[in-house]
């Protein structure tokens, strides 16, 4: 049985709906992501779970039961919220004692408990400092511990790494898998960076305007994301519109604009003659001066110029124009030390891909 | 370097006129209160000098006889405790009264706030003496509150009591008139804090009770310091509600001193209770922030 079961949560403002009719069930020990943009409602499923906030509609169940009706103090369920909330005028100490010291935990185990927490957050040493003397990747770890020291059933955590620099961003997402995986203790996190939400779920549920748009597993989604909103948000894609011509179990064809025939994975369930896009990402598209050489079977080429391209360092992204102007990225890696090109502006080149990869989408 | 000696230029001109005003105004009257207070009494009031011969009958030079004589005669002593006893039950009063009012303007929307701080202090706009003479009124023995108490005891077999001219007057005036300086600086601090603190508390297992404890309650410590100070002090040296409420046997402190000046006319005893008053409230202070701070040390500990 899962651990939270959400059914069919509906949450108003007014006119506005702000989480509309959202299913979905987390696992035990599952580490799992809602991803969206800004304003998606993530927030607001978030304190609903809580409980600080109730489903106008639907209902959220825990281990089976309703949680309606119980306040957030008596739901096992502790957040990280993003602003961290310690409280100012406790010590580092009493923060993370905070949870056990309202649960009732005798003195000699609250202690015990509390460096064990500091511990697995790498945070020992600082234990008499107030809030205001850490930095922010430290009072980040003080808002972990605090919420697993009394073991919820499920921590929350709403954009926990938000306001920390990009750096330390990547430290603490690979000490949060590590922690995760130590306490074993589910994990709700909410993010609008789709990298952050790759990086670290089992799962993500992809949200938009208040309802889920696709619930996968991150490589799932990356790669047959179900929708244009899909994949559109999850990495960048390239999209070309596109009619279906051939639907086989084994492959399907499509006529795409300014390519012509192209060969992608089999989509049965997709009739003939549908019209739609079809999205392919730029690490899968090869590049190459004049024609690609034929490694593997690259099925779908096509003729371009070089329009632009934008060197970030360990990748270059180069732009392409096709013969009719439709635009395709397509992405090389550096290994080359100090050089930022393989093509110049104007350069025809060959783009290739396989008929393994793309995805078309009708919506 | 110019920049620096413009920034200094630009310090002394802003920080000049008020230090020159206090050590005009406060500094220099303390020093001469101070010389005051070791002073004999002039036969016709005032200070009799200080060198050289008085008019006839008049001691001259400088004395402990002030000090000695307060010492001496319990009754000042007394006068003492009673005027602290006043003011710290009239500053407890304001606090449990004040406390509530400004949690409850501090969790108002925001749009709100304003208009009610502004009912908070709409009493200072009519007169200070109009007001306690209305309390006055109100307390008087055949106006309704007085007549239904006196009712209600009677119902009981119990004597008639008095509201006006006694320490319960007092108090009720002294609680009146500070009110509001122990809401606003209470209010200035409850509003300040982050509401994400009550959600994370209570999302961490604290009841309603437990997130007024743990959480409200310390952080508004600095709040109800410097309301209880606010409070405090002036109803330590406040004479015109007593005058007004008290009966005779509620002199304190500020109508003593207040009558040395004005009526006895002995300037250096005067002089004298009012140090002594200045000092007893600063070793208070200074017993109030080593206890603060101790709190401080235990929690962290
Ligand atoms: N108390 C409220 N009253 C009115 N509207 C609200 C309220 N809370 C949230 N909303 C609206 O609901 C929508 C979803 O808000 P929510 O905070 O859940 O977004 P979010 O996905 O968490 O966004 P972000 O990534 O910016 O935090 C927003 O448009 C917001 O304006
Ligand atoms: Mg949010």
């Amino acid at each position: 049985m899962a651990l939270l079961e959400i059914r069919n949560v509906v949450r108003r403002f007014g006119d506005f709906t702000a989480v509309d009719g959202v299913s979905l069930e987390v696992a035990s020990g599952e580490f799992f992501t809602l991803l969206g943009p800004s304003g998606c409602g993530k927030t607001t499923l978030l304190r609903m779970i809580a409980g600080f906030d109730d489903p106008d509609q639907g209902d959220l169940l825990l281990d089976g039961k309703s949680l309606r009706d119980i306040p957030p103090e008596q739901r096992p369920i502790h957040t990280v919220f993003q602003s961290y909330a310690l409280f100012p005028h406790l010590s580092v100490v009493e923060n993370v004692a905070f949870p056990l010291r309202m649960a009732k935990v005798a003195p000699a185990e609250i202690q015990r408990r509390v460096q064990e927490a500091l511990a697995s957050v790498h945070l020992s040493e600082k234990q008499r400092h107030l809030p205001h003397e850490l930095s922010g990747g430290q009072k980040q770890r003080v808002a972990l511990a605090r919420g697993l020291v009394n073991r919820p059933r499920l921590l929350l955590l709403d954009e926990p790494l938000g306001a920390l620099d990009a750096k330390l961003r990547e430290e603490m997402q690979v000490e949060l898998i590590n922690l995760q995986k130590n306490v074993g203790i589910t994990f709700v996190f909410v993010t609008h960076s789709q990298a952050e939400a790759l990086a670290l779920s089992h799962r993500i549920a992809v949200m938009n305007q208040g309802k889920v748009e696709q619930l996968d597993e991150p490589s799932r989604l990356y790669g047959f994301p179900r929708n244009r909103f899909v994949a559109d948000f999850i990495g960048k894609i390239n999209m070309l519109a596109a009619t279906v011509v051939a639907s086989g179990s084994d492959h399907l064809e499509l006529d795409v604009a300014g390519v012509g025939r192209v060969l992608g994975p089999p989509q049965p369930a997709m009739p003939v003659g549908t019209r739609g896009q079809f999205a392919v990402r730029p690490e899968q598209v090869r590049i190459g001066a004049g024609s690609v050489d034929s490694a593997g079977p690259l099925s779908n080429r096509v003729k371009g110029r070089i329009l632009d391209f934008l060197y970030v360092g360990d990748v270059t992204t180069y732009l392409v124009e096709l013969e009719n102007g439709t635009r395709l990225e397509a992405l090389l890696p550096n290994s080359a030390p100090g050089r930022a090109k393989f093509f110049e502006t104007g350069d025809p080149v060959e783009l290739a891909w396989s008929a393994e990869v793309g995805v078309f989408l009708d919506a | 370097m110019p920049k620096r000696s413009a920034e200094r230029t630009t310090r002394w001109l802003v920080s000049g006129p008020p230090t020159l005003f206090m050590l005009l105004f406060f500094l220099a009257p303390s020093l001469i209160m101070v010389l005051a207070s070791f002073r004999y009494p002039g036969t016709f009031g005032g200070l009799a000098p200080m060198f050289g011969a008085g008019r006839p009958g008049e001691d001259t030079g400088l004395t402990l006889e002030n000090y000695r004589f307060f010492l001496s005669d319990f009754i000042y002593v007394e006068i003492f405790i009673k005027s602290f006893a006043v003011a710290l039950l009239s500053t407890l009063i304001c606090l449990l009264m004040a406390y509530p009012l400004a949690l409850l303007i501090a969790r108002s929307p925001k749009g709100r706030r304003d208009l009610m701080v502004l009912l908070v202090i709409l009493p200072f706009a009519s007169n200070f003496l109009i007001r306690v003479y209305a309390l006055m009124i109100l307390l008087g023995p055949q106006q309704a509150l007085a007549t239904s108490l006196n009712g209600a005891l009677a119902l009981f077999g119990l004597g008639r009591v008095n509201l006006l001219f006694s320490s319960f007057a007092v108090v009720v005036g002294m609680v009146y008139v500070h009110l509001p300086f122990m809401v606003l600086p209470l209010y200035t601090n409850l509003e300040k804090h982050d509401p994400a603190l009550l959600d994370a508390a209570q999302d961490l297992g604290a009841n309603g009770w437990q997130r007024f404890w743990r959480v409200t309650f310390p952080l508004s410590l600095p709040g109800i310091f410097s309301g209880s100070a606010l409070v405090f002090i002036p109803v330590l040296g406040m004479f015109a509600i007593p005058d007004l409420l008290g009966g005779t046997r509620d002199i304190l402190i500020g109508n003593l001193i207040k009558d040395q000046f004005l009526g006895t006319r002995d300037w250096p005893f005067g002089s004298m209770l009012s140090i002594m008053l200045t000092v007893v409230v600063l070793g208070f202070a200074a017993i109030a922030a080593r206890l603060s701070r101790r709190d401080g040390a235990r929690e962290e500990a």
